[in-house]
């Protein structure tokens, strides 16, 4: 029962029974007493500030927000699981996803095709820059031994310098009319992926590619716990010298695991791209990159858990405005988002523990007993 | 061991229980007269009922850049006074927003019955659109942004023409023919003020060396609120042989007069009159600063709001709308004011002509 702390970490140690619920209650008490300790030494209210937050999230349009903002973190934070899963930390997941939206941004807005076609293209141009941007670091570790720490992180400087080279008028960007602002051509109308009108009371609609979110959650599900590759994955991030000695090419995984987190870092900014914005300018949305490494550590890599700690985040962004109205300082969002990620892992972390201790002591008091430990004690 | 444990998690769920109860004591005690709906906790006197509720949404950084935003909420205060508003209510972006949470910000102002509501940047300019649509009988405002509307008021500026003037100032300052320019963040508003301190610069010594370095790129805002990166920028440039520089990075601006400080040459300011608002032991070395008077265009836009002539579209601060300037505060650039006003003249009667980019 010796599991490293990073294994517990990325959740690839799974806790069973009554301790399995343990974990994220006490993750949420702690986080609750934290926020509201801070929150009293500034002289406000807990619960009215928590009531404020769920007030103003009950209408529906923050709804409509809360609900699109999570669908852009949840496929940011798939992204960076796949990665974990394996062992292997892509910190550039913003730098692909920028990157990947632009140059997307930029062809769909040259293009004219019929509808579908036109979406499609648009998305294989930025999961395939994605990919590219990916396969770089991926390429170094492989046959270099770089970290991909360090090489995607670079990645994201490089990608910004690049990315704002691009976004010139005279190369992919066109001014925005009597505007400071500046961005790529706008997406035509076939382009344009339709939204949904999930809540009643608002004209303003979900974006249409929550469903695709939902497929990659299932995909990502299926892809790690039901296929051979998926397997492979897992073993290799479990142990790399196991899964050399299974016949594992650690090298290949390596590669192709990168390269499929960039794949889906690349259709981070198609939601925002495709359901709003319609073209890539100077105030699209950058670090959600950063966020999805948050939002995969807090739901442990595990699609659900994920899918809930990308709608607690959106929800804390997406009401805060809210307290600053009311004079409270919105930055005690921040805190909270980061103690909840804290939590999180202290939480498991604490649970862990207190299983490999009690399992060590019924282990012990069986053997003083003078009776051999029954097989499935091991196994838990 | 396990005890051990057991008993440090019934001290902690002890402590969490009372510190709930304290909680819990604060929520019911403190909200028994105070209301949770938008709009309850008014943050001025709510005795001259007549007067104006104003909202003011600032882009990322907000009030304290000791530059852009500060000049914004100069001009608000300076109304709160003057005008006898009703309420005012002051909303900051986040980092890494979309258009739609800067549209909700405008929303949640416009909704709660503030009217006029001004956004500040450029950044607001697709929300403002919207927002503008949803609720035609509020006034907005909106500042450095063309965007259009019937009640959208666009407050611009002509920041080469301000710019123009420091770079002659410069110019005819250094004693080496070599000055610099830092840039916040390398965006088409910030390319305005590097063209028109060019332009100037040249005007009095055509073959000058002017060092330029923008601190970031777009999406990465940070350079507008990184003194560091503009003291490391500057004391690149001053160490190269620059004795000049000027500043358009908001709140990383603090930065470079650091480095002129420590390097004992001169810095130029940019938005408020620096030499007033940069922190005490630099301001020696602002021999002059670029004024972008936003505060000016905000408490002239609420004061058109009291008397009822509020006009939508553009407004442009130019030079000769006195909207932008050079400051002589410490009285450095006093040999050459006479100059300087000269260039000012040929700028206004249109004998200069400033290009923008």
């Amino acid at each position: 029962m010796s599991s490293s702390f990073t294994d517990r970490l990325l959740g690839r140690v799974r806790l069973g029974g009554l301790l399995a619920i343990a974990a994220p209650i006490l993750a949420i008490v702690f986080a609750g007493i934290v926020t509201s300790i801070i929150l009293l030494l500034n002289g406000n209210e807990p619960f009215k500030t928590l009531g404020l937050l769920l007030d103003f999230s009950a209408t529906p349009r923050t709804q409509v927000m809360i609900l699109n903002t999570a669908t852009t973190y949840y496929i940011s934070a798939l992204a960076v699981a796949i990665g974990f899963r394996m062992n292997l930390f892509n910190i550039g997941v913003d730098g692909q996803y920028r990157l990947a939206a632009l140059i997307a941004a930029a062809v769909g807005g040259a293009l004219t095709l019929p509808a579908p076609l036109h979406v499609a293209a648009i998305m294989l141009v930025a999961v395939v820059i994605g990919g590219l941007w990916a396969a770089i670091a991926a390429v170094l570790k492989a046959t270099r031994g770089v970290s991909e720490v360090i090489s995607t992180i670079m990645l994201n400087a490089i990608a910004t310098g690049f990315g704002a080279w691009l976004l010139t008028p005279e190369r992919l960007a066109v001014p925005v009319a009597g505007s400071n602002n500046i961005g790529t051509k706008p997406i035509g109308p076939s382009g344009q992926f339709p939204g949904l009108s999930l809540i009643p009371g608002t004209t303003t609609k979900v974006y249409g590619m929550v469903i695709v979110a939902i497929v990659l959650g299932v995909a990502y599900y299926v892809l790690l716990n039901r296929t051979r590759f998926g397997f492979d994955l897992r073993a290799t991030g479990r142990s790399e010298s196991a899964a050399v000695a299974s016949g594992v090419n650690v090298k290949k995984m390596v590669v192709l695991t990168m390269i499929l987190s960039g794949a889906v870092a690349g259709m981070v900014g198609i939601p925002q791209l495709l359901g709003a914005s319609y073209s890539y300018s100077l105030d699209f949305p950058p670090g959600l990159g950063f966020t999805g490494i948050a939002i995969a550590l807090m739901g442990r890599n595990n699609p659900i858990g994920i899918g809930v700690g990308a709608l607690l985040w959106s929800f804390l962004d997406n009401s805060n405005d809210i307290l600053d109205f009311n004079g409270i300082p919105k930055e005690i969002v921040i805190i909270m988002q980061g103690t909840i990620v804290l939590s999180v892992i202290i939480a498991y972390e604490l649970v862990h523990r207190y299983r490999s201790v009690a399992e060590q002591r019924r282990v012990s008091r069986q053997l003083s007993a003078g009776t051999p430990a029954p097989a499935e004690g091991a196994a838990a | 061991m396990l005890r051990n444990h057991a008993s440090k998690l019934a001290a902690t769920t002890a402590v969490s229980a009372m510190l709930m109860a304290v909680a819990a004591c604060g929520g019911s005690g403190g909200s028994g007269t105070d209301t949770a709906t938008p709009g309850a906790s008014s943050a001025s006197s709510a005795a001259a009922p007549a007067g104006a509720k104003v909202g003011l949404a600032y882009d990322i950084g907000g009030r304290g850049d000791q530059s852009f935003n500060d000049a914004a909420a100069a001009g608000l205060e300076k109304a709160k006074a003057e005008l006898k508003l009703a309420d005012t209510k002051e909303l900051e972006a986040g980092a890494g927003e979309t258009g739609a949470q800067k549209e909700q910000r405008l929303r949640l102002l416009a909704q709660s019955q503030y009217n006029p509501v001004i956004a500040v940047g450029f950044a607001y300019s697709e929300a403002i659109k919207k927002v503008a649509a949803e609720f035609p009988d509020t006034k907005f405002a909106i500042i450095d942004d063309a965007a259009q509307g019937p009640n959208i008021s666009n407050l611009v500026f002509a920041e080469n023409e301000g710019s123009f003037l420091v770079g002659a100032a410069a110019a005819l300052k250094t004693k080496k023919d070599h000055i610099g320019f830092v840039g916040g963040v390398q965006v088409p508003l910030i390319k305005k003020f590097e063209v028109g301190f060019t332009k100037g610069a040249q005007a009095v010594k055509p073959d000058i060396k002017i060092d330029v370095k923008y601190l970031t790129q777009p999406p990465d805002f940070g350079g507008f609120n990184d003194p560091a990166k503009g003291k490391t920028a500057a004391q690149g440039m001053y160490d190269a042989g620059a004795d000049v520089v000027y500043q358009a990075a908001g709140g990383s601006g603090g930065g470079v007069f650091e480095a002129a400080k420590s390097s004992k040459t001169l810095a130029i300011g940019v938005d408020s009159d620096q030499a007033l608002t940069a922190d005490a032991s630099v301001r020696d070395v602002i021999m002059t600063s670029m004024l972008k008077k936003v505060d000016v265009a905000v408490f002239d836009f609420l004061k058109s709001f009291a008397d009822g002539t509020v006009k939508a579209g553009p407004t442009t601060y130019d030079l000769k709308a006195g909207g932008v300037d050079f400051s002589t505060t410490g009285g450095q650039v006093d040999d050459i004011k006479n100059k300087l006003d000269e260039y000012k003249q040929k700028i206004i009667s249109g004998e200069i002509k400033v290009p923008t980019e």
